[in-house]
């Protein structure tokens, strides 16, 4: 055994060859999601009532609909990133580990998909 | 299997200092909002599934213990984004000493507080009788 890494082993890559790309990403995404939570929560305090009629109009809009479509994006990634951590710190049986991370990126991947979805039918008028 | 390192267990930290436990509550708090996510996703599926579907998701999206659950939301949601400021701080490399942080994680819990009490203030008073 060589005490000596490969170049590309001592490039930062690691042992999961993907270097700090999940940190960086992490930050990433809460910088973004900081103005976007903001957003969402001072507009649904803002709106008259949550009826029909009145959160349909207000998706409708161009801007509010990509910021919604945004949100959820990134909040599905950030989450994702970080209930991967706790699983991997907190489930310690290797079978158990590899099924709920397994799972736990379908149900991300699931929120992502369903939550755009949904903004975009209603923007685009269907319900 | 090679005893590999484990991310080290709960237990074995002094939960007397209050800057550990206000990592512990960052995590938790976060996993409680990636629950909200999903309440969040499941009302706008609701509402794109047209008027009637929403009439009845609201059934359960206005029921009480919704309600309590949207103001631990918001608790959460104020504490995470505070908590998540100070972890961005922490990665430009300041305010790492230990008094710093002592100092900080008592201005987090602060800051989350009074905001979390201001939201759920706005919240009951912008949702009255709904």
């Amino acid at each position: 055994m060589s005490l000596r890494s490969p170049l590309a082993r001592v490039r930062g890559l690691g042992a999961a060859g993907s270097g700090v790309q999940h940190w960086w990403v992490q930050r990433v995404t809460a910088i973004a999601l900081v103005p976007l939570c903001i957003w969402l929560v001072v507009s649904l305090l803002a709106l008259p009532s949550l009826d029909f009629v009145t959160l349909v109009s207000w998706m409708a809009g161009t801007w509010t609909a990509s910021l919604l479509v945004l949100l959820v994006l990134t909040a599905s990634w950030h989450s994702s990133l970080g209930i991967q951590v706790v699983l991997e710190d907190y489930v310690h049986d290797h079978g158990m580990k590899a099924v709920s991370l397994v799972l736990s990126s379908f149900i991300h991947v699931v929120i992502a998909v369903a939550g755009s979805f949904a903004v975009l039918r209603i923007a685009f008028g269907s319900p | 299997m090679p005893q590999r390192p484990l991310s080290p267990h709960m237990t074995i930290y002094r939960m007397t200092r209050y800057s550990l436990l206000s990592s512990f509550a960052n995590r938790a708090t976060g996993i409680g909002l990636s629950l909200g996510l999903i309440v969040l996703v499941y009302w706008l599926t609701s509402l794109a599934r047209g008027a009637h579907a929403y009439v009845r998701a609201q059934s359960i999206l206005a029921s009480l213990p919704l309600k309590v659950l949207y103001a631990l939301l918001l608790a959460a949601f104020s504490y995470h984004l505070i908590a998540g400021i100070r972890h961005l701080v922490w990665d430009t490399g300041r305010g790492m000493e230990r008094s710093q942080s002592q100092k900080s994680a008592w201005l987090v819990i602060g800051c989350a507080l009074v905001l979390a009490l201001a939201l759920i203030a706005c919240a009951l008073r912008a949702r009255e009788g709904v």
